[in-house]
Parts: structure tokens; sequence; C-alpha cells
């Protein structure tokens, strides 16, 4: 079943072969095929290194790894300009990092500190960067459709010439927001890019058992928003569709729906015995690894040479090194830092006498005046902050164990580095 | 004092403030053309256009999303939900999006959102159009909660929750659309967060929200008349934040509450002020604190048992003289 699925899947992906993709589009300059290739080991290395951080329980709650979709997510961002918005799902951390965020704000979130990009309120699904018009991971499937066709809205209302992308995954395609925010976006000719990231599966339920179409960029014709299809394994495949496709939402005012055919080679989370899909199945899309591919043809096309992409991952690797360290240096949030931000502090609320009462004091809590609240909030919140380590010993057993477990199975290599590396 | 209708006084608000600020701008279902279901937008499209005015298909949760996007990204929407029955279908966007965005991105974004929307049974509408949630609003942490119960108060608390940067639930009432008000001329923005005191009194304290708030007033009337009983009644305008202050000094004063709510008991507001006033003011209290809510079943149709399921001056009364008959 999960074969003849798989199979069919193949076919559906239309262009893009097992053994290499993009070779029915032209090499860009050379500085740009680097730094798109640069930009995709930086993701993947990243990527490894958070999997091995959730396995030392460095990282708390869900982790969600997009290995794989690299060449998705990066052929797409690269096609956007700076003012264009970007708004994402839970599996964002390539998103963020495409998009200029420091690996080093990244992963001191997923560590949930305070120079985390999301002050550590967020985690790993909730990532954001305002400075780069990247505005946010969101956690619920379906959710961020109407947020983009919002913020299209804004960039339609205020006459500029920006853009939004969305993007989400092929299982948000069934939530009821899909069709309610494409039908809205067409009906006001809105500047928004719906980027579907169809890669196989929502959640562990593969596109035959969860779309009755499995087309899925004709999934919005019926709400006048026309759809398209690019191979997510190609990154110049992406790059090229994603422009067209913002060309017609920013200069025709025509939302659009781009569909990017594409893997994730990892579970859908880190707890997932991914018991719905077989190892030859993976095995047949790891084939077309879209970073080892985009290397073999640059060094084929004698643009880079061998020792060029073994340089080019060490600096990954580097990056992704010090990330970890500042992370790692980073301080935990303030714990009187509770309630700051809860309201924006404006002239109704400032005054207001109560917002927030709960069991750590009789006292109202008033966010960011919370230092001054008193001894008793403080250390009833200490008391709170200091059961975070209670279990932490016991978790990190079971991730390594889960870990271990999962690479005995699909990763054979001791050093995780090897897997999934840049090299052909 | 000019008086208007509660109506008029919205709309009043909503023109004021769309003049003063380019980046307001209103939508939802029938508020342009039809000219709102309760005619709360009447003429704004004419005066403001379509730009400004937004028609929408019935989409309540991407209404209310796409508000929050317009929000985080500059503008200052107000959406209409045509009643608050409706909101439930928007609960995603306004719980897991709007209340938590400025504090989950550590303060980046902003959601100056305001979302209009009335509640309230009484018109035979049955159990899916005659809910009153605002318990389930006050609930989350990073919404603020207005109940505006006269004319006045409508202007001037819309004014404000348009200028604040927090996500505003704003709820009206069906019932008191068509009631008339003094609204000050040139009236500027309320603050939210003070309570009114409709009614002065040093028997017991009654706590009227939303339209309830009305029924309170004329419960203490009564109550005055026919019992020589002063209630001294507050509404408190505003549920987060709430002026607790004022409460509490009446409740020092009267040493009895009675707190009246159209929505269910359970989980009520009710529930909520009577845990706060024994929490504060535990020695100052003769009697237990006493809730009058709407019944706890969903609203019928037929006229009888939907008039037997929610308050009325009588219930207030009855509740207020319990709390004296050991006396």
């Amino acid at each position: 079943m999960a074969q003849e699925a798989a199979v069919s899947r193949e076919k559906s992906t239309g262009n893009g072969t097992a053994d290499g993709a993009g070779r029915q589009h032209s090499l860009p300059d050379k500085d740009v095929c680097v730094s798109v290739l640069a930009k995709m080991m930086l993701i993947r290395r990243f990527e490894e290194r958070a999997g091995e951080m959730y396995a030392k329980a460095k990282i708390g709650g869900f982790l969600h790894l997009c290995i794989g979709e690299e060449a998705t997510v990066v052929g797409s961002t690269q096609a956007m300009r700076d003012g264009d918005y970007l708004l994402s799902t839970y599996r964002e951390h390539g998103q963020a990092i495409a998009r200029g965020t420091p690996p080093s704000a990244v992963m001191a979130e997923l560590f949930g500190r305070v120079d985390g990009c999301s002050k550590g309120r967020g985690g790993s699904m909730h990532l954001f960067d305002m400075e780069r018009r990247f505005l946010g991971g969101y956690g619920i499937v379906g959710g961020n459709l109407p947020l983009s066709t919002g913020v299209a809205l804004r960039c339609d209302y205020e006459g500029t010439d920006d853009a939004v992308v969305c993007m989400f995954g092929d299982g948000a395609t069934n939530q009821g927001t899909f069709g309610e925010s494409m039908n809205m976006a067409a009906l006001w000719k809105l500047p928004v890019v719906f980027m579907v990231i169809n890669n196989q599966f929502g959640m562990g339920t593969a596109l035959e058992r969860h779309s009755a179409v499995t087309d899925l960029s004709k999934k919005a014709e019926g709400y006048g928003v026309p759809g398209s299809k690019c191979d997510g394994m190609d990154v110049l495949d992406v790059h090229s569709a994603t422009t067209e496709a913002l060309r017609k939402a920013r200069d025709d005012r025509q939302p659009q729906l781009l569909e990017a055919v594409t893997y994730r080679f990892r579970g859908h989370s880190m707890a997932d015995p991914e018991e719905y899909r077989t190892k030859d199945e993976v095995e047949e899309w790891r084939r077309r690894d879209p970073i080892a591919s985009f290397s073999k043809r640059l060094v084929d096309e004698g643009l880079l040479s061998d020792d060029d992409l073994e340089q080019m991952d060490k600096e990954a690797l580097s990056t992704v090194d010090d990330a970890v360290q500042f992370a790692d240096n980073s301080p935990f949030p303030d714990l009187d830092s509770l309630y700051d931000d809860l309201y924006v502090l404006g002239e109704q609320v400032k005054s207001g006498p109560w917002w927030s009462v709960d069991e750590r004091s009789p006292e109202p809590h008033r966010g960011e005046e919370e230092r001054e609240a008193g001894r008793v909030p403080h250390e009833l919140a200490e008391a709170g902050a200091a059961y975070a380590g209670v279990g932490e010993a016991q978790e990190r057993k079971r991730r390594q164990r889960q870990a271990e477990e999962n690479s005995g199975e699909g990763e054979q290599a001791a050093d995780p580095r090897d897997v999934e590396g840049g090299g052909d | 004092m000019p008086t208007m209708r509660y109506r008029e006084a919205l709309n009043q608000a909503l023109r004021e403030e769309m003049e003063a600020d380019e980046r307001v701008f209103i939508m939802g279902e029938d508020i342009g053309v039809f000219q709102g279901a309760f005619k709360v937008t009447q003429g704004l499209l004419e005066e403001f256009g379509d730009k400004r005015v937004r028609d929408t298909p019935i989409s309540e949760n991407t209404i209310v999303g796409v508000g929050v996007g317009s929000a985080m990204a500059g503008l200052r929407p107000v959406v209409e939900l045509m009643t608050i029955n409706f909101s439930l279908l928007a609960l995603d966007q306004i719980v897991n999006h709007a209340a938590a965005i400025h504090y989950m991105f550590g303060g980046q974004a902003r959601v100056p959102l305001v979302v209009r929307m009335p509640q309230g049974g009484g018109h035979q509408l049955g159990p899916t159009h005659s809910h009153s949630l605002e318990a389930m609003f006050l609930h989350v942490p990073g919404l603020l909660v207005a109940v505006p119960s006269t004319a006045a108060d409508a202007k001037g608390l819309l004014k404000a929750a348009i200028q604040d940067d927090n996500p505003v639930i704003f709820i009206e009432h069906e019932y008191l659309y068509s009631q008339r008000g003094e609204v000050p001329e040139n009236g500027g923005p309320m603050r939210f967060g003070e309570a009114a005191v409709r009614r002065e009194g040093s028997d017991v304290t009654v706590v009227g929200i939303s339209r309830m708030a009305v029924t309170a007033e004329r419960a203490a009337e009564q109550l005055a008349h026919e019992h020589e009983l002063e209630a001294e009644v507050i509404d408190p305008r505003t549920l987060r934040p709430l002026d607790l202050d004022t409460i509490l000094d009446s409740v020092k004063k009267t040493n009895r509450a009675v707190i009246v709510e159209e929505g269910w008991p359970h989980g009520g507001v009710g529930a909520n002020l009577a845990a706060l006033i024994q929490e504060q003011a535990f020695d100052y209290l003769d009697a237990p604190v006493a809730r009058v809510t709407g019944a706890d079943v969903p609203m019928p149709y037929s006229k009888p048992l939907e008039q037997a399921a929610f308050p009325h001056e009588e219930h207030v009364i009855q509740a207020c003289l319990a709390l004296f008959k050991d006396l």
C-alpha cells in the first residue's frame, strides 16, 4: 500500500528525476549558486544539530525539522524582495535562517533563551523576526493563511508593491481557512503567494489518505486562485516558479497557489516512529537529495570543486557550532519577565487597575511592573521555576534512546554529521 | 447633552475614528451595502468608500485572521462579527493568534484589532443565536474585553478600543442597540478599567454585566420603592482590565454583593467576581456573594421558556432580598 503510494507520488511530481534535479534551468551566476548552496547547507547542518540538541534535552517541546525540504525553503525565499513578508508554519527554522535571522538567534530560541528571536517565548514553532519581515512560525495548521491574507491586505491598502509569501503543508489544504483565505484573497485581488509545501504527509497521514484531490495545485482553482507546481527538490525550479508566482501576485494583483513537491527525510517531529512509510520510499526520495544534486551539478559544470564543497560545509558547521555556543551562553529569561509583553502599555491599560490575578499572589500582576510587585510573586515564580530541572535526566535518557533507535534503522553513520551531507 | 441610540453612538465612534486615522478600516458581513445587520455601520460605505468599509464573505475565522494579519502589519482594523454566536467559528484566530501574538513573539508584533459583536437573548432566536459569551473572552490573557451598556459608554469605549494597541473584544448587546442615552458632545475616548456607579446605595452592591447593568438598575429602583433597600449598582464597563477597586469599595460599604449576568453560571463572570470578592474582601461580607445568571441550558425558542432562561428584574430583587433573610 505504502509502496503504491510512493510510486504514484513519484509520478505526480511531474518533473525531476531521481539522479539530480534542475537540468531544465540554466545555472545563474556563480556567486548566486554559491550563496544558494551555502544557505541550503547551513540549514541542513543547523537542523541536524538541532536534532542532536533535542536528544540532549537542550531543546524542549516539539522539534520539526525540514531536512529534505531545503531547496523548497531556499529557492522560494531567494525569489522574494527584502520588503516582502513571509509567514510560515511550525516547520520554519529554515525559513527564518533563509530570510536572514541569525542562526544563533534561532538556536537560542530553541533553547528557550532570552536572546532567542522570540525572547524564549515562542520556541521552535513560533520564531519571529519583524526586522526581516518574517512574521512568524505558527503552531496551528492553517492558522497562518488568514494572517497572510491580512498582511497582503495591508500591502494593498497602503499602496505598496510589497507582496506576501504564505507557506503551509499539504495537510493545511484541508482546513477551512484554506478555502476561506483563497476566496478572500482572490476577491480582493491581494498580492499573496500561497505556497503549499507538499512533503507528502499531514503528520503521519499520506497525501492520498488525507486529500481527495492529490494534485494540490488544482485545489484553489474553484476559489479563483490559479495554481502551479514545481519540483521542490530542485532549488532552481522552486526559484523560477516562485519568481513567476510573485510577479503575478505583485504586478497582476492575482494571488497564486504554488505547490512545491518535496519530501521530509526525517519524521514529522522528533517523536515519530515513522510506521506510516517504508524505508524504500524514504530511500527513493533521498536519492534526490536537493543539496547533493545541486552540489553535483555545480561540480559537473565546473563552478565548484569537491574541495570547495568541503570548505563550504566546514563553514556551515562552524556557523552552527557558533550558534550552539551562543545559545548555551545566553541566559534563560528573567523570571520577573513572566508577565512582560502580555499587553501593550498604552493609555488604556497603563492606568487600568487590574489585569491579571492568579494564585501567585493576592496582588494584581501588571506585566512590566511585576519587578516592583514585591517579594511574594518573585518567590513564587522562583518556586515554580525550580521545577524546570525535574525529570530532565529521564527525559534526556529517553530522547537519546529514541535517537539511537532511529539511527539504528535509518541512519547508519556513527557521526550524524555524515548523514544527509552536502556531497554526493 | 444630545441623546441618541446606542447604535448611533457606535456609528459616531466609527466615523470619528475613521476620520482621524487613515489606517482605521472596518470589515464584516453585510456592513457595507446592507449597512449592517443592526445598522451600526449605516452610511459609512457612502462616506468612506469600499476600501475602508469592506463587505466580507461569510468566513468568520478568516475575517478575524485577516484583521489580525493587517493589524500586525500596521493597519487598525475594526472587525464586525454579525453576532457573538459566530465568534465561535473564529476562536482559533482570537485565542491562538490575536491574544498570543504580542506575547509569544517577545513583544515584536502588535495587534491593534477590535472585534465588535452583539450578544444576548430575548428575540426568540433559539440555541445558536442567543449566546452571552463575555466570560469566555474574559478567560483569555492578552485580550481586552469591553461590555458597554449605555450609548455614552458605547461611543467612548469604542473610540478607546480603536486607539488601543491591544486586541479588544468589544461586546455589544442586541437589546441595547435601540436604547437611547445621553452622549457628551465631542466626547473623547473613555478609559478602560473604570467602572460606573449607576446608582448609589448602602445596603447591597449589585454588579450588572452588559445589558444586566440596565436590569440591575431597574431592580434597584423597585427595591427602594417596594422594599426600602438601597442597592448600589455598578457597571464594570470593561471586564479586562477590571475596576475591581470600585467593586471592593462598594462591598466594604454594603457588606453584600449580587452579580447579575446573562451568560451561563459555570465559569461565568459572576463566578470570577465572587471569587475575587471573597479573596479580597472576605472580612467585610455579611452574606455569601450571590449570583443571578442565565439558566444552565442552551437558549430555548418558545417565548415563555426563553424568558424564563435569562434574568429579569424580579430575579435580581429576589436575590437581594435573600441576602437579608436571616436579619
